[in-house]
Formats: C-alpha cells, sequence, structure tokens
C-alpha cells in the first residue's frame, strides 16, 4: 500500500473515531505521513459523522475529497449511500448491513431509501453483518473493529500491524472483545 | 512520533513550554485543548464560568510569573475581547498564550466569523499553525515570542486543524521557576494616564517585532522549479494549496498578524503571477491590496465555508472540481436530542402551548427543528433572556404571558445571570425556564459550576440555582422533574400567567451522563395503540412511525416513559 484515501462514516455514537485512529496508528506503524480528520461535538447526538483517514509518504490536508476514495467503510447502510460521491472510480464500499433511521423516517416523513441495491448497482460493495459478528466477540460496541478485520483483509498490510494498532488504541478491558471482533471481520 | 489531534498537540506544546496554568470555557473544536492539558499533572486546569473569566485567570497567572495558556473557540474571543484589548496594553509577566479555534464551514457553531482581526486591532501577534506538528511547535514558539515582546500571543486553529490528527514529535518539558512579581502599577493599571503610555509601548513593540519577523522563522516561500504562479497561503488552505496546485511557489505564513510585508513583496516579485488563497475573509488580500502589489483571490474564492484542494485546483487551475458531495432525496440526519433527554418534555410542553421561545446555545437548541419545532431565536451564549426581556419591552407586558426563556445549567452561569439580573432590575416580566441536566451536555458532559465538580472531578462548592435567582430578586422560583409533564404544562402556564419574572427550574441529569444505567424499555400495546401520532411528535429517535403501526426500539429506549405519560390510550407501558 503506498497512498490511501479512506472515508469511515457512521451514526453518531457507531464508534467511527476509534476505527479511524486504529487505521492511522496502523500507517504510523508503517512509518508512513497519516493525517485523520475526526468529527467532535455534536457527534454524540446521533446525527451523521464522517471522518477521513489518508495515507501517503507526504499528506497535507486531512480531508478526502468527492470521487477520490479508496475506500469507504460505512457503519450503517444509508450513511453508505450518503458517503457514495466520495468513491472514486474502482473503489470499494465496505459496509456493515445495519438500517438505523433517522428521525424523519422514524416520524413517518419520509422512507428508508433502498441502500445496498442501490450502492450494488453503482460500485464495487462488501457487505457484513457486522453487529451479529460483534455480538459474537462479546461486545456489540465492537462493529468497528469486525469492519475493520474485514478492511484489513484488502489491504495489503501484515495482520500483527493491525493486532498491535489495536492494542495501542483499544482500552484493556474491552481488548479481548475487539481482538476476537478483528479475527471474525478478517474471516468473514 | 505520535498520531497527535491538532487540540491535543498545542496541550502538549504548552506542556513543553512549561506552562503551568491553562484555562478554558468549553466550545467546539477548542474543547479538547484542556481535556488534554487536565491529563497532565504538572498543569493547574480549570473549566472557568465563561471565556472571559479564563482570559482573566490567564492574565492573572501571568502577571504572577507563570506561562499561562488559554483556550475558546472563535466566538469566545468575542466574550473575552475586553480583557483581551486591554491585556494587550499591559503585555505579561510570564509568557501569555491565547489559542483560538475558528470554525469555517460552520461545523458547530453559530458564525464564521475570522479572528485574524482581533489580532490586527488588538496589536498583538498571531500564529497559525496548519497540521498537528505545528500546533506543537507553534505554541511553544509562541510563549517564547510572548515574552521576548512582552505580548500576549493568539494562536489561530481551524476546525480541521484542531480535530485533525497528524504524525507529531514531542519533546521534553522545559524547566521553568516563576518569574519574578513586582509591583508595576504602570505597567499592570490601565488607568488614562498610564493607559496612555502602553500604547505607545504597544506600538513600538509591534515595530520590534515586524523587524524580526523574517528571523522567527514562522514564514517560508517555498519556490518550485519555472513556476510562475505564486500562492500566499496559511493555516489549513496551505494543505489544500499544496495538494492542488503541486507546481506553483507558495509563501506560507505562519504569522498572520503582523505580516512580513517584505516578505511578501520578495515573494511578489519573484513569481508573474501572484494569488492570495485564505479561507473566510480577505485578510491577507486586503493588506497584500494596500500594499500596491498586483493580487488576487477573493474574486474567485468568496467569503464562505471552507476551501478543500479541488475547489483550488478548479478556481486556479481550471480542473474541473467533480462536484458537490450531495445525495438528493436521501433522508438528511441531523444531530437529535437522544432517547431519554430531559429537554425533550420542555420542548414538547412549549410547543403544545405555541409560545413564543427565545433559545440559546446548547443541546437543547435542536428543541427548534421537527417535529417539536419550539424555538424562536438562538444567537449567542446567554442572549435568551435580554431578548425575552427585549420582546416584551417592545409588544407590551401581555407578550410575556406567551413567551419564555429557555437556556441551559451552563450557558446561563456562562452569561444568562447578568440577562436575569436585568430582567428583574427593569421590572420585565420574563418568565426563565432554567433547564438544569447537570453538565455541559453539547461540547461532551464537561462539569461547571452547578455540578459541584472541578475538571478533574474534584468536589467543590455547588452552585445553587434557585437561591441565586431568589438573590437576584426573582418573586417566584420553582424547581420541577421535567417528566413529570403534566405539573411542568400548569406550572408554566401559571407562572407565564403572573405579573413579574419567574423561573422554572427543570431539574435532571443528561440521559449520557450514565449510560450504564438502563431503565427497563417500554412497549407499545398494539390492541390498545390507535396510531394517533402523539408520541412520534415527541420526536424520539427510540419510536417509529410505520403503516399501521407505531413501535418502541426496546435497544434504544433507556426507559424514560415520557411517551407514556402523554399517551391518551395509555397503550405504552414498561416492559417488566
Amino acid at each position: 500500500m503506498d497512498n490511501l484515501n479512506a472515508v469511515i462514516v457512521g451514526v453518531g455514537g457507531q464508534g467511527t473515531l476509534l476505527a479511524s485512529r486504529v487505521l492511522g496508528r496502523v500507517a504510523l506503524n508503517l512509518k508512513k505521513d497519516v493525517k485523520v480528520s475526526e468529527v467532535h461535538g455534536m457527534s454524540q447526538r446521533g446525527g451523521s459523522v464522517t471522518t477521513y483517514v489518508r495515507i501517503g509518504e507526504k499528506v497535507y490536508s486531512p480531508v478526502v475529497e468527492q470521487r477520490s476514495a479508496d475506500y469507504i467503510l460505512a457503519f450503517e447502510e444509508l450513511e453508505a449511500l450518503r458517503a457514495a460521491p466520495y468513491l472514486k472510480e474502482n473503489g470499494e464500499i465496505i459496509v456493515n448491513t445495519q438500517k438505523i433511521a433517522p428521525l424523519s423516517v422514524t416520524t413517518g416523513a419520509q422512507e428508508y431509501p433502498k441502500t445496498l441495491e442501490t450502492l450494488k448497482e453503482n460500485a464495487d460493495v462488501t457487505a457484513i453483518d457486522a453487529l451479529t459478528l460483534a455480538r459474537q466477540a462479546g461486545n456489540e460496541r465492537a462493529v468497528n473493529t469486525v469492519l475493520l478485520g474485514a478492511f484489513a483483509k484488502k489491504l495489503e498490510i501484515d495482520e500483527d500491524i493491525w493486532r498491535e494498532a489495536i492494542r495501542e488504541c483499544v482500552p484493556e478491558k474491552y481488548l479481548k472483545a475487539n481482538e476476537k471482533a478483528f479475527d471474525l471481520g478478517y474471516a468473514s | 512520533m505520535e498520531l497527535m489531534l491538532g487540540n491535543e498537540a498545542v496541550a502538549r506544546g504548552a506542556w513543553e513550554a512549561g506552562a503551568t496554568v491553562a484555562t478554558a470555557y468549553p466550545g467546539t473544536p477548542s474543547t479538547e485543548i484542556i481535556e488534554n492539558a487536565a491529563l497532565l499533572s504538572e498543569f493547574y486546569t480549570e473549566w472557568s464560568p465563561n471565556e472571559k473569566v479564563a482570559l482573566e485567570v490567564a492574565i492573572g497567572a501571568s502577571m504572577a510569573g507563570a506561562r499561562a495558556l488559554c483556550c475558546m473557540k472563535h466566538v469566545g474571543v468575542n466574550v473575552a475581547a475586553d480583557p483581551l484589548f486591554s491585556a494587550a496594553y499591559m503585555g505579561i509577566n510570564g509568557g501569555l498564550v491565547l489559542v483560538c479555534a475558528d470554525d469555517p464551514g460552520i461545523h458547530s457553531s453559530q458564525n464564521e466569523q475570522d479572528s485574524r482581526y482581533y489580532a490586527k486591532s488588538a496589536h498583538i501577534p498571531m500564529l497559525e499553525p496548519s497540521d498537528s506538528a505545528e500546533c506543537l511547535e507553534f505554541t511553544k514558539r509562541a510563549f517564547e515570542i510572548s515574552e521576548k515582546y512582552g505580548a500576549p500571543v493568539m494562536v489561530r486553529l481551524v476546525t480541521r486543524v484542531a480535530h485533525a490528527r497528524g504524525v507529531t514529535k514531542t519533546g521534553k518539558r522545559e524547566k521553568r521557576a516563576l518569574k519574578t512579581y513586582r509591583k508595576e502599577i504602570d505597567k499592570f493599571i490601565m488607568m488614562t494616564g498610564f493607559a496612555r503610555k502602553r500604547h505607545v509601548f504597544v506600538e513600538e513593540r509591534e515595530k520590534r517585532l515586524v523587524k524580526d519577523l523574517k528571523d522567527l522563522g514562522l514564514n517560508r516561500a517555498e519556490y518550485a522549479d519555472g513556476a510562475k504562479i505564486g500562492v500566499i497561503c496559511s493555516g489549513s488552505a496551505y494543505n489544500y494549496v499544496k495538494e492542488a496546485l503541486p507546481n506553483v511557489s507558495t509563501l506560507k505564513l505562519g504569522v498572520a498578524h503582523p505580516l512580513d510585508k517584505n516578505m511578501i513583496k520578495e515573494f511578489a516579485e519573484n513569481v508573474e503571477t501572484l494569488y492570495i488563497v485564505e479561507e473566510l475573509e480577505p485578510f491577507i488580500e486586503e493588506a497584500v491590496l494596500a500594499m500596491g502589489v498586483k493580487a488576487s483571490g477573493k474574486d474567485k474564492t468568496g467569503v464562505q465555508g471552507e476551501l478543500f484542494a479541488g475547489k483550488i485546483a478548479e478556481l486556479f487551475d481550471g480542473k474541473p472540481d467533480p462536484g458537490v458531495w450531495e445525495t438528493p432525496g436521501i433522508p438528511a440526519r441531523p444531530p437529535v436530542l437522544c432517547a431519554g433527554c430531559p429537554h425533550r418534555a420542555v420542548f414538547y410542553v412549549l410547543s403544545r402551548l405555541r409560545f413564543i421561545v427565545f433559545g440559546d446555545i446548547g443541546c437543547y437548541t435542536l428543541g427548534a427543528l421537527d417535529p417539536l419545532n419550539a424555538m424562536d431565536s438562538e444567537i449567542c451564549m446567554g442572549a435568551s433572556i435580554g431578548m425575552a426581556a427585549g420582546f416584551e419591552k417592545a409588544r407590551g407586558a401581555e407578550t410575556a404571558k406567551r413567551s419564555v426563556a429557555v437556556i441551559g445549567d451552563s450557558t446561563f452561569v456562562h452569561s444568562g445571570v447578568t440577562g436575569l439580573i436585568n430582567v428583574v432590575y427593569n421590572k420585565a416580566n420574563t418568565t426563565v425556564i432554567i433547564l438544569d441536566n447537570s453538565t455541559t451536555g453539547m461540547t461532551g458532559h464537561q462539569p461547571n459550576p452547578t455540578t459541584g465538580e472541578t475538571i478533574r472531578g474534584e468536589k467543590t462548592v455547588q452552585l445553587n440555582i434557585e437561591r441565586l435567582c431568589e438573590a437576584i430578586g426573582v418573586p417566584s422560583v420553582h424547581v420541577i422533574d421535567p417528566f413529570e409533564i403534566h405539573d411542568l404544562e400548569s406550572m408554566i402556564r401559571e407562572e407565564t400567567k403572573k405579573d413579574g419574572p419567574s423561573v422554572i427550574i427543570t431539574r435532571r441529569p443528561c440521559a449520557l451522563i450514565d449510560k450504564n444505567k438502563k431503565e427497563n424499555a417500554f412497549a407499545i400495546d398494539k390492541e390498545k395503540c390507535v396510531v394517533c401520532g402523539a408520541c412520534v411528535r415527541i420526536g424520539c429517535p427510540a419510536i417509529t412511525r410505520e403503516k399501521d403501526s407505531v413501535t418502541i426500539d426496546a435497544a434504544q429506549c433507556v426507559g424514560c416513559g415520557l411517551c407514556a405519560k402523554i399517551c391518551a390510550r395509555s397503550a405504552i407501558s414498561e416492559v417488566v
């Protein structure tokens, strides 16, 4: 892997920040330059959350721009669709097959759109039931590490470097479940 | 090497510079600076009640001979501007650095004002880092410059610098003794005679600094081979320019004020076409044009929002921008009041009453959105109370009988108190609802004077809001649990009817304070439910309306029971 533009999207509270930190840490351990753009503030309030990770020999901007993402890592289907314009030609989407209805849908004002079908028509999509795998791993909040496992399999980076990054970023008491979640994602 | 958040790098830079005092009021995107400083035991850190106090504490610490750091978001500088402008005259004893985080693109603010004008008009130096590594380095340099020239120094971040992680090299902490404090009334007291002399000092100080700018090494010309185009840029814009226009020469300005006009002139002479690429206001461009140098930029970029590489490549290099990130027709997902949020009950009642609601800054501003739609105004911290009084003074006392001001506990302490004193003093009839959720919610649950804890979780005296309101002279002060929704509605009706001011404190902790404390979820009895939609209208993310039914998502429900209380058919009950 020489350069990588990744967009990580989800709903506030799903753990996108941790995923972007682990990926950033992987880059650091590979002695690459890396920038991670995070979203703080209102992110806990259930809104759309977008973080960017850019890896290369020299990275200036922390922002992944439209049509320039190699990968989109989506924690929720609607957010995957919303992020699709970031994807560059031949880019890939890894999506957790979970639907979280926004308020306009729960109140009946709008319908939850067709997501997976639309995405698959337009891009290379890997769909994973990460919530089920996270539960298998013993912590349903480990959806993020399941997705990182699936992502790791696609990138040509030594698995041990990922494991090291997870150990560096995940608090001790959640580590075991997250390591298991990573394995399940990698094997999926 | 560390992968550090810009804000974390600022805290680390201050720590390495030997600073011992760090103060702030939370505000996105600046909050994490002090949160990171609080993890370093050498710092005294505090959440001050507002930015003005935060800066005053830092000024006092500087006067005492310590290096002091003060942090706030851009609009916070408006609050702190009073001490700032006179501290610029006074100068410093220990180094004094004010970090302010601007928010181009308005990710989490009420405007996108450009703080660079503060430095220019207060005549204090301002540094502008582009990434985390520079956040650390520039903060250290800011302390050095502060002490060398006797000036408070501002460091300006923007969201994409404050909230970006980058590879950062850390160093050791410099051991510093406190500087000696000597009484110098002609320096520390801004009486007219003294202030006039200090103003002369300010002008001379700036001249000295201008002379030394090149030697500071914070501005940097990068000439590209054979390039005819040159771009002057700073901060985040530098990052985008380097990506968008790799073949142009750049002049990166690490010092936003004072500008190094000699360096700008030299750079302009070395390029054929000169562009200035900066986010927000034409701060650099105006100065360059005033020098008589031919340049442009703002005619293309405008003054709004963030720039990004794609847009710059299109505007200055003719490369088509692939377009904006819009996915039309997809339901938006704005932030919402959480399941179990105590504010929901208040806004539900206010929307039923169809009152005019003067709002304030906090999570509860979300009460303005559908389906609650229960707010008429929100401009800045503390404004709700003053505006409610002004509205009444213009339209007559009867108006106060169908309007209220709503303000959070932290915002009330920040700058709502003075508004309430005004209400009493100037005989307005305002009813103020203080939404006391026992935390500063929106910025990530910081303690404040009403919570009885300091930034490091130590116990302290808890400000008693009701006694404060009584002391101000409010004749009618009540405390109520907002989830006693029927009593709350009666209370709001009664208090607004009364002549004279009233305060209703709706007290219930934020639903996120203890996420592990989960009550039994509620469920809807399909037999009893007539799908009237009343529970849907409280805007709870756990409640979903489907075609012929309404359901509660047990995983999201925190068991607050508000929906059950408003269901006329008693169709909602706790799952035991």
